[in-house]
């Protein structure tokens, strides 16, 4: 039984030594070579930084790059877990991060490192400069169970505070063994990286390959604007598994890239997450690439990705929800009222949808509070520990007994693929000298956030420009409504209800 | 022109159009800008933008947008 993740890395090490393991834009690796650099990253960190430390957050400034896995790889031999940052988000942002997280060492894994980042070390200069101790890192090895921690990943917290969710090893390799036993995954995939690293949709890619001895190609960020040159790309790179957020699928769907594109042959694996796949789209897809094996999967990052799943037979009723279907092996998923009392059991009954199982994440780094609020006791059972996580999504089953998601419990949203806490969104607009009050809503029906503000002044360019010091992109506002006033409910607060009654 | 600019401006108020000459180069839109930009496009200028025009060079800059919506009104 695998009780690490890099048990993995060794086996397709071994099994492909000089396949390629790892391949962007401007390099690529194989096998012995992933091995060897992610050693000499965990040396250099086991002979300074982290010596004697173990189980640390170590921060990587992440690229679209095969560097960005190579570093983390390294720090996970190091016996600690590694933290993506994205520093191109706004720099309150990413402050708040380190700040929450007091990481032991940065890591500098950008490709363009000619403006250097005060207190992060580039990889380039690490794997210049270190050689390999294997009898240090074998010792870390001996030490090490299947409970500590492997990553931690931010999401946007409604304080304004993001909250660091930390997976352990155990949970990760749960999730790929799940998928290798579903899905049939194997050696000859060639996935097609599209998830930012600091996304877990990417964990899918990096650690499915590392157990299948598979190749990982990281798709550029800009190929997602430009539907007929990422078509080509995967063809040109034989890629034949995308595990894709909904949004960029459908700028192919969007654009009918398809119709103009060659075949598309060669695709095995189409799965798809973060938020609804629209059912238009979805046939598009089929219609065109009609050999794939197409998947709806469905979780939050505190779940390690994924905990139900739904294989699509067929093109959809584009007018009926595309259900999130039944949990994965070693998953058990609970519907619950909304006191969080009782088992929602009825076909059609609406309750929260709650995982438990291995796959529940550790909680969110130096976070008691949130962390006790979101993964509490199951009710139904009283004799032992069992810890459940509460994902705030509220589902039911339908009549063939698939999982349905139905709406959120509280005011998290699903965005362009990221879940973002409205409330984070009001503390950043609050935080704008000449606005007053504020509110923010989702339009699922256009997919726009709109912002409700209460001003003597409309400066829309002003507000943007203000927030994208604090929030990155995908959390602004897509519509503005200005307000001499907000309309107030009987408590005195903001009036949801009647503001919501506007977007219609 | 302007009304280009009004366009891409609502959709990226955080953007100088007039000045940014490498828009795909630098990664500053993305994939869901694209799509709002070339749907009002369409709409406004009673074009069709497909699939074969989503080029960088095309899309860098709003006056080589710009150039591409005069071509295609002419076609």
């Amino acid at each position: 039984m695998v009780r690490n993740v890099l048990e993995y890395l060794e086996a397709s090490a071994a099994r492909f030594p000089d396949k390629i393991a790892l391949r962007d834009e401007n390099e690529e690796l194989t096998y012995s070579e992933y091995v060897s650099q992610a050693k000499t990253v965990a040396s250099w960190l086991a002979a300074g930084v982290t010596k004697d430390q173990r189980n640390q957050p170590v921060a990587v400034i992440i690229d679209r790059n095969i560097r960005s896995i190579v570093a983390f790889i390294g720090i996970v031999y190091s016996g600690n877990f590694y933290v993506p940052i994205d520093n191109t988000m706004p720099a309150e942002r990413v402050q708040l991060i380190y700040d929450t997280l007091q990481p032991v060492a940065v890591i500098d894994a950008r490709t363009n490192t000619s403006k250097p980042i005060e207190g992060a070390k580039p990889i380039e200069e690490i794997l210049k400069e270190t050689a390999i101790d294997g009898p240090a890192l074998d010792l870390i090895r001996r030490n090490a169970v299947d409970t500590d921690p492997l990553y931690g990943i931010f999401t946007s917290g409604s304080t304004g505070v993001p909250k660091g969710v930390v997976v352990c090893h155990r949970s990760v390799v749960d999730l790929v063994e799940a998928f290798a036993d579903t899905f049939g995954f194997d050696e000859n995939m060639v996935h097609g990286n599209q998830a930012p690293f600091d996304f877990d949709v990417s964990v899918k890619d990096i650690y499915n390959a590392m157990r299948n001895g598979a190749t990982v190609v990281v798709v550029p960020k800009k190929l997602f604007m430009l539907p007929k040159l990422l078509l080509e790309f995967i063809s040109e790179h034989k890629i034949n598994t995308m595990i894709w957020a909904v949004s960029a699928l459908r700028i192919v769907s969007d654009f009918k890239a398809l119709d103009a594109a060659e075949e598309m042959t060669g695709i095995r694996y189409i799965m798809f997450s973060g938020e609804v796949m629209p059912v238009k789209a979805l046939n598009y897809w089929i219609d065109n690439v009609p050999d794939a094996l197409y998947v709806n999967l469905y979780g939050p990052t505190e779940i390690t990705c994924n905990c139900t799943y739904f294989v699509v037979n067929g093109k959809q009723d584009e007018w009926k929800a595309l259900p999130i279907g039944k949990p994965f092996p070693n998953t058990r998923v609970l519907l619950l009222d909304e006191k969080r009392e009782k088992l929602v059991t009825k076909a059609g009954e609406v309750g929260e949808l709650c995982v438990a199982g291995t796959s529940l994440a550790l909680g969110y780094w130096n976070n008691p509070e949130k962390t006790a609020e979101a993964f509490f006791q199951d009710p139904s059972i009283t004799a032992y520990r069992s810890i459940i996580y509460g994902t705030g999504d509220m589902a039911y089953y339908n009549e063939e007994g698939d999982l349905v998601f139905a709406s959120r419990r509280d005011f998290q949203i699903k965005h362009m693929g990221h879940r973002i806490e409205l409330g984070e969104i009001e503390v950043a607009l609050n935080a704008i000298p000449f606005i007053e009050t504020s509110c923010c809503l989702y339009d699922e029906a256009r997919g726009k956030i709109v912002c409700f503000y209460q001003s003597q002044s409309e400066d829309t360019r002003a507000i943007v420009k203000l927030l994208g010091e604090k929030l990155p992109k995908y959390m602004w506002p897509n519509i503005f409504k200005r307000y001499d006033k907000l309309p107030m409910n009987k408590n005195s607060k903001i009036d949801r209800v009647k503001l919501k009654e506007e977007l219609k | 022109m302007e009304e280009l600019l009004r366009i891409m401006s609502e959709v990226r108020p955080d953007i100088d159009f007039e000045n940014e000459t490498a828009l795909i180069d630098n990664e500053m839109l993305d994939s869901l800008d694209i799509v709002a930009i070339v749907t009002d496009v369409n709409d406004e200028f009673d074009i069709e933008i497909n699939v074969n025009d989503l080029l960088p060079e095309n899309f860098n800059s709003a006056k080589a947008l710009y150039e591409l919506i005069t071509k295609l009104q002419y076609e």
